[in-house]
């Protein structure tokens, strides 16, 4: 009687703790959100979006960091969804069980989780150290290379969901498998992809570790994919550990931005592969 | 006739698209490989010089052109290990209750606060760091723990000196936060895999619900749950922004957690871009190699245990 209601209190302090946990989990989030709007939204204005970053102590905008990020990141997905796509392609369909397969599966899962800051060394010696400048084309090289695992990831994951009798039944009609991955499989799975390239673009527009050492950053506004060019990130990171309380405000702004802009991005990608019936595992 | 030409095309397409796919699936090993060889070639004059030492050595001198790993080894293993210790027991108790208290309705709105916090940028994570965590460390936290654990034996000597607010316990804990939501989610995947048909026997005997996660669904999903932990691990080895915002920036080992310090990543994200000398910058590719083969034996070892775990359920299944 006694170790019964022993159990019995263990049970219920253990579930108590693990609903605390929960509790601290959500509240940090909450927290986050709480800060970043509470000092985002307080600065927020329009000039944000019309005015370039300023000097030091003088008041203005993101414009050119916000074009800058905007240009970095369509370059890095146009980079990085293609080959992500075929390679996951390779993985869920020519490749399904070869021992390749295996080998790539898992360089792959490695690469999902390693930093992000080794890619851009890679790039710095790869491109910069090269062309004997940084710019806003190895930026986008270095983004690329971070999105591609995602988009290997979900398409391999997404193929796979789409039947096999799809397959056969294409086969049957004498389809080469070229034509029935293209014009039956994808067009199946095109919730499923599109899913994969938008948490590609969550993983990759809030990267700031890679983009130190590729794109650098830039005051003025600049179109040149050869040039320096400013990104949210690298502005937010100069400006928030800076002394100016000008800079840190638009620091707060852009960190408001990209988070909101991110978030939005997650939540799209998980309710559309929700709809299509499958749990997609984000970044992990 | 034309019928021949037309499947010769087929023929030709379907070779260059299964060539494209497979090409591409050798570029994931290839990129791999190259990073591998740049950063070894970065590297190879910082550790012609120092060799060994580099790892080793605690002097990270630029004036003099010294280069020791020892302190941002020290410093990234440090936080990492703080981080786990504060992460797992909340990823637990998240997993436990999203697996068996949670009401079915109210599973994916938590499930996806949670997930929510692995796509906040870390930079982000950064500067609420540095703005909002840091002081009240500095005023709240630091100070109680100073006053209460700094006098006790052993475990004092990690709580002493000024409170700083910055620091290695700082870093541990935003690091804490973001690989929070990793964990939790293998977990909450490993425990819901557990057979029903084992819980409902342990239930059968008398068994409390806290008695099937602790003694039957912990132990048969421990696999997993330690891929999950290590899977956290890798990241929080490799985390860069936000750690760069609050560790301090210090090339100093000091056995107090409050004191600023400096990792691997936060040390090549900061003296980079002003890193003048050959020698200087070799080092810094040298701090990349070392994180590069950390993280990849924490991560593939987690990898390697996850990728188990999926094949023995499958051949189950």
């Amino acid at each position: 009687m006694n170790t019964l209601r022993r159990r019995r209190i263990v049970n219920i302090i253990a579930f108590a703790m693990s609903m605390v946990a929960t509790g601290i989990g959500l509240a940090l989030l909450c927290a986050i959100l709480w800060t970043l709007l509470s000092r985002g939204l307080g600065a927020l204005s329009f000039s944000v979006f019309t005015q370039m970053t300023p000097g030091p102590g003088s008041s203005g905008g993101l414009l050119n960091a916000i074009f800058g990020s905007l240009v970095m990141t369509a370059l890095g997905i146009l980079i990085g969804a293609p080959i992500g796509l075929l390679a996951g392609t390779y993985l869920a369909e020519y490749g399904r069980n070869s021992r390749l397969s295996t080998v790539v599966r898992f360089i792959n899962d490695v690469q999902l989780s390693a930093p992000s800051i080794i890619v851009g060394l890679f790039v710095y010696m790869l491109l910069v150290m090269r062309m004997g400048h940084f710019s806003a084309i190895a930026g986008a090289v270095a983004l690329g290379i971070i999105a591609m695992p995602v988009m290997v990831r979900t398409t391999e994951d997404m193929l796979n969901l789409v039947p096999k009798s799809m397959r056969d039944g294409s086969a049957a009609l004498g389809a080469q498998p070229w034509y029935t991955i293209t014009r039956i499989v994808y067009p199946a799975a095109k919730n499923g992809l599109l899913t994969g390239v938008l948490l590609a673009v969550a993983r990759i527009s809030g990267e700031t570790a890679p983009l130190l050492f590729t794109a650098l950053n830039n005051q003025f506004w600049s179109s040149n994919l050869n040039k320096p060019m400013a990104n949210l990130p690298t502005v937010i990171f100069q400006f928030a550990m800076s002394p100016y309380a000008d800079w840190q405000r638009l620091a707060w702004v852009g960190a408001l931005l990209i988070t909101l802009f991110v978030l939005f991005l997650s939540i799209i990608a998980r309710s559309i592969s929700s709809l299509f019936g499958q749990h997609a595992n984000p970044g992990e | 006739m034309a019928l021949s030409a037309r499947l010769r095309r087929e023929a030709r397409a379907e070779s260059v698209f299964r060539i494209s796919t497979m090409a591409s699936a050798l570029l994931v090993l290839a990129l791999l490989a190259g990073v591998l060889l740049t950063l070894i070639y970065g590297s190879w004059p910082a550790l012609k010089v120092f060799k060994w030492s580099f790892v080793t050595g605690e002097r990270w001198n630029p004036v003099a052109d010294v280069y020791g790993a020892l302190t941002p080894l020290y410093g990234t293993i440090t936080t990492s290990i703080i981080a786990l210790v504060i992460a797992v027991p909340i990823s637990f108790g998240i997993a436990v209750f999203l697996t068996e208290i949670c009401p079915r309705w109210l599973r994916s709105p938590i499930s996806t606060g949670i997930e929510l916090l692995a796509s906040v940028p870390s930079i982000v994570y950064g500067i609420w760091g540095l703005f909002v965590l840091a002081p009240i460390l500095q005023h709240s936290v630091q100070p109680w723990l100073i006053e209460h654990l700094g006098p006790l034996p052993v475990v004092g000597a990690l709580f002493q000196g000024p409170p700083y607010g910055i620091g290695l316990l700082t870093a541990g804990l935003v690091l804490a936060i973001m690989i929070l939501p990793f964990i939790t989610s293998v977990m909450r995947e490993v425990f819901r895999m557990a057979p029903l048909s084992l819980k409902e026997a342990a239930y059968g005997l008398g068994a409390t619900q806290w008695n099937v996660v602790w003694d039957v669904v912990l132990p048969w999903s421990r696999t997993g749950v330690i891929g999950g932990i290590m899977l956290g691990l890798g990241r929080a080895l490799g985390e860069t922004m936000a750690v760069t915002f609050v560790i301090g920036n210090a090339h100093r080992i000091s056995a107090s957690l409050l004191a600023p310090s400096t990792t691997i990543s936060a040390a090549v994200a900061n003296e980079f871009a002003e890193a003048v000398g050959d020698l200087y910058t070799s080092a810094l590719f040298a701090l990349g190699l070392l994180l590069f083969v950390l993280t990849f034996a924490v991560i593939a070892g987690a990898r390697f245990l996850l990728m188990r775990l999926e094949r023995g359920t499958v051949q189950r299944a």
